[in-house]
């Protein structure tokens, strides 16, 4: 199993009142598996793929991570454990606005160096369409390719759990369905998609869909992926 | 990535870099400057010396020219001489043979250039009703092996007197006149001219006329040295050549004293003295006022400085916290992709250093550009300030990486779930 998380529950404390953005959240995602969570603005999706990444201890339950649970380790052995098995995709795209597109995805390796970075890097960048922009700077880009970079940059280290937030909040029809069968792609190479967005037209392409209503899960359904 | 950074913002890095290079600027600057100082000062030091031992030089030959005219005067006087009475009278009680001066006169000595036999007593001058000093003198005895001198006093003729200013006027008498001096006459052959002092009531005629009137044939009351001369300049070597000139003469007239009375020879010397240690306090009070300048100066640097520095640090600090705040996103990712905190601290204290050491370069430059430009304007001379710029080399990247040290903690602590998910 990939994703193995149990009774997961988050609080935040602000100024305001408190809010309860995870209330005893169990999910499990397969191999291969494309994985939808869908949900309202402020249902606790972002907080969920947090957790899930390893970026946001939870108040309680527990997660495993490819069979790992990344909150066992010490902050920089889940900073490694991130580089390795997890790739991330954000709505803002979250480029370094000087890099080039090279650059950008190669920045991944900074974290996780293999021998064959750089080929895979240009691999990467030809795959999803970059090569003519890949000396070009994130401001040269349109949104599209902007989170096309992202994206070959979440999978330099090949990591084997992709998790994205929002990843076509900021695109266009035909790029967003570039993307997300990009991501599809990807959830049939021994590799997991887990996507979280409110955006209804990712069910197309995942295999099953999660939904999250304020902070608890409320129904699950299986998809039929659209490339099928 | 953090060439490419400072170049994407290169505003504010060109900021931070400027921030840096002005305090090590005005750091190279000023320690340059004080080095200037210094070396300037020494050169100063050694030509104001060198034009003290030229005129020191110069007066030292005009001393030994000087001295050669005008000698010192001694006074020899029978050994049983009581010196307090001779002072208190001006006159001495005791006699010697006359032979005395022959004596000396023929040990050929080189130092005493006039010798004159003196015949000197108060007296009462029972015609005038007054009491007079009587002085009987012949002229100079000439010394053996050295030609006559020009004569320290001119002989008084026998039968012949000089009157002292005040003696003539008060007796009206002018020259050619007759007088009579203890029962012999006597021609008025000059008057001398106003002293003010003994000269005035005294009256001279010829050695053996006061030989005669006082019935001391053949003795005298004391010998004049006059016009001694030393052949050196400083006060020691002329106190001991006054030393060697006395026991010179002791050992030619052994039952004698010696006087030597203050001359100008000796004051000459004082002065000399004096004027070698005026040189010398001047040059002390010129180093004093160079020090106090320099003192003013790195007073003044030592708050300057410092302060420039410090204001740099921070802002090179808030530069850097800005440059945090701006790249929180950033941040995120890399935290997310997996770097670890390090990583990031290292990446922000990277970008510090690097910001240091340009600035530091930049600095350097400009600091030396300061001293040059100075050097040009101010024609002292150009020092590479070596050390402020070793020091600055080294203190300056260190200030900028820990002003940047704290928003680089900051940067390191950064959650990434938080970042990562503002809108």
């Amino acid at each position: 199993m990939m994703i193995d998380a149990r009774n997961l529950s988050k609080r935040y404390s602000r100024p305001e009142g408190d809010v309860q953005a995870l209330s005893d959240v169990s999910l499990a995602v397969d191999e291969n598996e494309f994985v939808v969570v869908r949900g309202p603005s402020g249902s606790g999706k972002s907080t969920l793929l947090m957790v899930i990444g390893g970026l946001l201890t939870p108040d309680s339950g527990r997660v495993t991570v490819c069979g790992d649970d990344p909150y066992a380790l010490s902050p920089d052995r889940r900073a490694r454990f991130r580089a390795k098995n997890i790739g991330f995709v954000f709505q803002q795209f979250h480029i370094v606005p000087y890099l080039t597109v090279r650059d950008n995805v190669l920045s991944a390796s900074m974290a996780l160096r293999t021998e064959d970075t750089e080929q895979r890097a240009t691999e990467l960048i030809e795959r999803f369409g970059l090569a003519d922009r890949s000396g070009h700077v994130p401001g040269e880009l349109s949104t599209g390719e902007r989170q096309r970079t992202a994206l070959a940059r979440a999978i330099l280290n090949d990591p084997r759990l992709i998790l994205a937030d929002e990843p076509t909040g900021n695109l266009d029809e035909a790029n967003g369905r570039l993307v997300l069968s990009s991501l599809a792609e990807l959830a049939t190479r021994n590799r997991s998609v887990l996507v979280v967005t409110h955006d209804p037209a990712v069910e197309e392409f995942a295999h099953r869909t999660v939904c999250l209503e304020a902070g608890r899960i409320t129904g699950s359904s299986e998809s039929v992926k659209i490339q099928e | 990535m953090v060439c490419r950074e400072l170049l994407h913002r290169r505003l504010a890095a060109l900021l931070a870099v400027l921030l840096v290079a002005a305090a090590v600027g005005a750091f190279v600057a000023e320690v340059g400057i004080l080095q200037s100082h210094d070396t300037r000062t020494e050169e100063m030091l050694e030509a104001k010396q060198a034009e003290a031992d030229r005129e020191l030089a110069a007066m030292e030959d005009e001393y030994r020219k000087y001295m050669k005219e005008l000698g010192f005067n001694v006074l020899i006087l029978p050994e049983e001489q009581d010196l307090a009475e001779f002072w208190r009278t001006g006159c001495a009680g005791g006699t010697m043979p006359e032979e005395n001066v022959r004596r000396l006169a023929a040990t050929g000595t080189t130092r005493m250039r006039h010798l004159l036999p003196i015949v000197q007593a108060r007296v009462r001058w029972p015609e005038k009703e007054r009491t007079i000093t009587l002085v009987g003198t012949r002229g100079e005895v000439p010394i053996v092996g050295r030609g006559q001198k020009e004569p320290m006093l001119d002989p008084v003729p026998t039968r012949k007197i000089v009157l002292g200013h005040q003696l003539a006027t008060d007796l009206g008498l002018t020259p050619g006149d007759s007088l009579r001096l203890m029962g012999k006459t006597f021609e008025v052959l000059s008057v001398r001219p106003h002293h003010g002092s003994e000269g005035d009531v005294t009256v001279w005629i010829s050695l053996a006329d006061a030989q005669q009137i006082l019935a001391l044939e053949g003795r005298i009351h004391a010998i004049e040295a006059l016009k001694c001369h030393c052949a050196s300049t400083g006060k020691e070597t002329i106190a001991e050549e006054i030393r060697e000139l006395k026991d010179g003469i002791r050992s030619a007239l052994p039952d004698m004293q010696v006087v030597v009375r203050e001359n100008k020879v000796t004051v000459r010397a004082k002065a000399r003295q004096k004027a070698k240690e005026v040189h010398e306090s001047t040059i002390r009070k010129w180093q004093s006022d160079r020090a106090d300048l320099r003192r003013e100066r790195e007073n003044f640097a030592a708050v300057i400085v410092p302060l420039i520095m410090l204001a740099a640090a921070a802002c090179i600090g808030l530069l850097a916290l800005m440059n945090v705040r701006e790249r929180r996103a950033e941040i995120g990712i890399l935290r997310a992709i997996g770097l670890q905190s390090s990583q990031v601290l290292a990446l922000f204290l990277a970008r510090a250093a690097i910001v240091g050491i340009a600035g530091t370069l930049l600095g350097s430059i400009g600091g030396m550009a300061v001293i040059a430009a100075r050097s040009q304007v101010g024609g002292v001379p150009f020092v590479f300030p070596y050390p402020a710029v070793v020091g600055a080399l080294v203190l300056a990247p260190l200030v900028a990486v820990l002003a940047g040290l704290a928003p680089a903690l900051l940067a390191a602590g950064e959650d990434p779930a938080a970042v990562l998910t503002e809108d």
